[in-house]
């Protein structure tokens, strides 16, 4: 059974090459383009990993985290934020909301696999 | 990988026929001539797209009357120059026999109405003869680019790019009355 | 593995839409009213450019954008002030950001110092306000090979760790590390809450075992009893025996405990082989494995007991074949090749003329019979209309991607201008073709020039005359009639007619002498050659006139007026068709000929009564039709059509209307039906005729052209003007064409 990944992020290119290279490495890959989405993505598909972009327009990614952390269901969810090496702020913020982990942008295929088989398997 | 297949070619295990002709006689071209009267016109079989017969036309308004009108060619929307009105010979009477010979100028698809296709002559550049002085004004020699002689006939070589860009600027001076112009007549 | 570059197209497009939203962001951006959503707009667009530059490896692109961010950060977190000078460094950051973009996709590098003066700008911006240091990522320092890292901070955690070395001490004499391995020995305890981040243990001790064989012992000994056990805490704590290769350092296995390495006690050491031929170590037993109180329970759990330790590579999971099945895209736009569209409405437009053919078929079968059939195709016109709709719809967009370029160009003109210049848009959600669109840009642009270098006024000369400093450009889009309309008006100082009409005697555009209306003179502006600027000035006097905004939009099927008064402003009125596809015309016959009307033209058609005919002082013929007089134009006189029905009682008046609401009658032989009709260029193979919009194929594959009412009413009062005639004798009076003999 392959792990589904969430990919949330407003950049299509970026989803695109998260969704491209993780479907080649053998999981399913759904998209949402914001934190609102994404909780719809989620309410209708089981999610074994979301990884998320923080800056987005309607819902950004902290409050996404934290909208899903407060919901029993998804309390151990795995959750990368995608962060920028600068952003050491962004990440304490990120896992005093309950992120799982972080990839630092920009990121190679590679490191995007093991990072995600580090929390997903 | 290329130079392979340009070794395959030379030793002649895939040439096509325009290859051959090509490669046997490079100073040869060849014409599709048609006739008008009892004139005969060539034009170099690699503009020719096609030779339909004659389809009645839709006649275009306030044009000079070699610009017939216009005709669909498959859905697309081409021009017809009568080449007997063209050289001053007045309006074709077409037939059903009559023919239009459909013509490639740069991106523009246009057909020219003739009598009927009469040959496709393979012509040798030096058998091209330049076309006479005619400074007397009746013929503009511009889109005339030679003659040649077959058997006792001769063919007058069209240059269409040049026809056509004839037809351009004089159609283009012929409409370009100025509203102003006339208002303040 | 594979290749990012498939997705720089995608990248290159997003980047494209990213910098449009970061520019029309930005002139919005007025210092004293910052609108946060705004700013963050503009910083994610930035942010968005950046990331994607980065996996591709555009380093300067990267550089720059990472420059531009800063302050753009510094705006959302007010740390730097919004000043106009600072909205003016950032417009041209963005500009640089497209110039960058354009380099990394040519694949050329930004030519040296390129971004130097806008990033010494931004940094300006950002020394003023309070600085955003963005530390740079410390390279973490490359640790000694096999120190005891040891993290005491927690007096218990210190007490396990302790005994869990001693058993990695009593382990490395057991068994030694083989030549050329290093051992590390791992102990991993995490907090209890650790699951609660979506951390799974599990997982880790999986990334261990990558790295080389891996022996793991899990320790239950903090276990509570089952009826104090929360399912989702954590009591477990583990000990990793890994025997690595060398290029295994430290960073590696840090790296596995990346996201909870605040979450839990690791303590980590690292042990090389013995010298070279060691001394049999002394066997002794192994030391307890806990002497801790109470009952130790060290459950050894087998994980992988020696077969080979999984590679990193060989776990890693294969590329599935195919890959991609069901994305469950949820984002609820596609991006579509346009090629693929225009195929779409080619082939509706063939399905429009076929269905058009069939249609006239089965208007010969005899009436009565056939009935179902005749519903049928009733059904599948209807369908082949929404079918057309809808598809033509996919192409539609607002005119705001045009407007939106608008405010910049303002911006710069005024300042070019020193004018000072208010613009106004509405209607920007108006629709419209994609191609319509596209086109719209250039003349827009030029005219909005015009208005500014012509049109308005200096702010001293305005308040001389009591208008408000800066003047208004008026920018609205509309659909009206089955067109849209476009207007561009300005309160500035009007069409200066004098001036115009001495400018066209002088350029012998106009006769002397001639009696023209204001509203022609107005219109002369629009002529090949005209320029009413009396110097070349920097924003008009590029060569580009409004002769050839007049070409632009005409061979976009539209049309082009200006109406003005003195003192007050100026108006342009463009009108252009809402597709260049299709368009629901009626069909007429003049002669032997058949043309097509736009349906949108045709106000209805009537049989006039002699009586209702009148002359008009010798110079045409008009005619009463709902209550007021129009001027009838007969079509087999404008295009010299032999054997047409002349007497107007006889014929057909079709009253049509064009987009400036003017009327005319025009005089055909028969109006034939309805029908939608597929446009097809006339110029794509031959050129532009006056009075003709395009051309069409009816369902007889005969060509019919496709009028153009405006066009015509022009044509007509050139001919009244030059050749009163009257209505007996229509053919005597065709238009000579003005041709050369040839």
């Amino acid at each position: 059974m392959k792990k589904k990944v969430l990919t949330v992020d407003d950049s299509r290119t970026m989803r695109d090459m998260v969704s491209f290279t993780l479907k080649g490495a053998g999981y399913d890959v759904v998209e949402a383009a914001d934190g609102q989405q994404a909780l719809g993505v989620i309410g209708a598909n089981k999610v074994d990993l979301v990884i998320t972009d923080l800056n987005m327009p309607v819902m950004d990614g902290l409050t996404l985290i934290r909208r899903l952390r407060a919901t029993p269901a998804h309390r151990t969810l795995p959750i990368l934020m995608l962060t920028t090496e600068a952003d050491e702020k962004k990440k304490s913020e990120g896992r005093a909301v309950g992120a799982t982990g972080w990839i630092v942008k920009p990121f190679n295929p590679e490191k995007l696999i093991s990072v995600v088989q580090k929390v997903c398997g | 990988m290329s130079s392979s297949t340009a070794l395959a070619t030379v030793g002649g295990s895939r040439t096509d026929a325009r290859n051959d002709v090509m490669a046997v006689n490079a100073a040869e071209e060849q014409y599709v001539t048609f006739t008008v009267g009892s004139e005969e016109y060539g034009v170099n079989i690699l503009s020719v797209r096609e030779i339909r017969g004659w389809t009645p036309e839709s006649r275009l308004p306030n044009l000079p009357d070699y610009v017939r009108g216009v005709i669909n060619l498959r859905g697309i929307i081409i021009p017809i120059f009568d080449l007997r009105a063209r050289f001053g010979g007045g309006a074709t009477s077409v037939t059903k026999r009559h023919v239009v010979v459909v013509i490639q100028v740069g991106e523009r698809t246009r057909g020219i109405l003739v009598d009927a296709i009469s040959d496709i002559l393979a012509i040798g550049h030096d058998a091209i003869k330049p076309p006479p002085d005619v400074d007397g004004g009746m013929v503009d020699a511009e889109y005339l680019s030679g003659l040649y002689t077959a058997d006792d006939r001769m063919v007058t070589l069209l240059s269409v790019e040049k026809l056509f860009s004839v037809e351009n600027s004089e159609l283009d001076s012929a409409t370009k009355a100025l509203p102003a112009l006339e208002r303040a007549s | 593995m594979e290749d990012l570059s498939r997705f720089k197209q995608t990248y290159f497009d997003e980047s494209a839409e990213l910098l449009e939203v970061a520019e029309s962001g930005l002139l919005r951006l007025t210092p004293g009213e910052v609108d946060s959503d705004e700013v963050n707009a503009i910083f994610r667009a930035v942010h968005s450019i950046k990331g994607g530059g980065g996996a591709f490896g555009f380093t300067e692109l990267v550089a720059f954008a990472h420059e531009f961010e800063t302050v753009m950060d510094g705006v959302r977190n007010n740390t730097v002030p919004v000043t106009t000078e600072l909205v003016d460094t950032l417009i041209r950051a963005n500009d640089l950001l497209g110039q960058m973009l354009a380099y990394a996709r040519e694949g050329d590098p930004a030519p040296a110092g390129t971004t130097d003066g806008t990033v010494a700008a931004l940094r300006r911006h950002l020394s003023g306000g309070a600085p955003q240091v963005q530390a740079p990522a410390a390279a973490p320092a490359a640790p000694p090979p096999a120190p005891v890292y040891a993290d005491d901070e927690d007096d218990e955690a210190g007490l396990f760790g302790d005994a869990m070395a001693a058993i990695a001490a009593a382990r490395a004499e057991e068994d030694p590390v083989p030549p050329g391995k290093l051992r590390w020995t791992i102990v991993f305890r995490p907090r209890s809450d650790l699951l609660m981040s979506g951390n799974e243990p599990a997982f880790m001790l999986r990334a261990l075992r990558r790295l080389g064989d891996a022996t793991v012992e899990c320790h239950t000994n903090a276990l509570p009893n089952l009826q104090n056990l929360e399912a989702e805490l954590l009591h477990l704590s583990w000990t990793v025996t890994l025997i690595a290769d060398p290029d295994i350092d430290l960073d590696k296995i840090n790296d596995v405990f990346e996201f909870v390495a605040d979450d839990c006690d690791i303590r980590i050491t690292a042990e090389a082989p013995p010298p070279a031929a060691p001394e049999a170590p002394p066997v002794t037993d192994p030391v307890p494995v806990a002497t801790a109180t109470p009952p130790a329970v060290v459950a050894a759990v087998p994980e992988t007991p020696k077969a080979e330790a999984p590679k990193a590579e060989a776990a890693r999971p294969r590329p599935n074949g195919g890959g991609a099945e069901h994305a469950g895209l949820t984002s609820h736009t596609i991006r579509v090749d346009l090629d693929k569209i225009d195929r779409l409405v080619n082939m509706v437009g063939e399905m429009v003329i076929t269905q058009a053919m069939i249609a006239e078929h089965v208007r010969e079968l005899p009436p009565g019979e056939f009935q179902e059939l005749l519903e049928g195709l009733e059904q599948l016109a209807q369908h082949t209309r929404e079918l057309r709709e809808s598809v033509m719809s996919i192409r539609a967009q607002p005119v705001s991607s045009v407007f939106s370029r608008m405010p910049r160009l303002v911006r710069e003109c005024a300042a070019t201008t020193g004018k000072e210049v208010q613009l106004v848009t509405s209607g920007e959600t108006t629709e419209v073709d994609k191609t319509v669109v596209e086109n719209l840009v250039d003349p827009l642009t030029h005219m909005i020039r015009n208005s500014i270098d012509h049109g308005l006024e200096g702010p001293e000369e305005r308040e001389r005359v009591g208008k408000p400093r800066a003047g208004t450009v008026h920018l609205s889009a509309q659909h009206r009639s089955g067109r849209i309309v476009i207007e561009i008006t300005d309160d500035g100082r009007g069409i200066n007619r004098p001036k115009v009409l001495s400018k066209a005697i002088e350029k012998g555009l106009v006769q002397p002498g001639a009696a023209l209306s204001d509203e022609e003179i107005d219109n002369l502006i629009f002529l090949p050659g005209f320029s009413t600027a009396d110097q070349v000035s920097n924003l008009s006097g590029r060569g580009v006139g409004m002769d050839v905004v007049r070409r632009n939009i005409t061979s976009l099927g539209g049309r082009i007026g200006v109406y003005s008064t003195p003192g007050e402003g100026s108006r342009f009125v463009l009108s252009l068709p809402l597709t260049l596809a299709v368009l629901d015309g009626m069909v007429i016959s003049v002669g032997e000929e058949r043309f097509v009307l736009p349906l949108t033209n045709i106000v209805e058609s009537l049989r006039p009564k002699a009586a209702d005919l009148h002359g008009l002082v010798g110079k045409c013929d008009v005619m009463m039709a709902r209550g007021e007089y129009v001027r009838l134009v007969y079509l087999h006189q404008l295009f010299g059509i032999p054997g047409a029905v002349a007497d107007p009682t006889r014929a057909l008046v079709v009253l049509v209307e064009t987009e400036d609401g003017s009327r005319l009658g025009l005089v055909v032989d028969e109006v034939l039906g309805q029908q939608q009709v597929v446009i097809k260029s006339l110029e794509a193979n031959f050129r532009r005729l006056d009075g003709v919009a395009a051309a069409t194929i009816l369902g007889d594959g005969r060509v019919a052209l496709i009028l153009d009412v405006a066009g015509l009413r022009e044509m007509s009062r050139h001919m009244d003007s030059r050749a009163p005639r009257s209505p007996s004798s229509p053919a005597a009076a065709l238009p000579a064409p003005a041709l050369e003999p040839v």
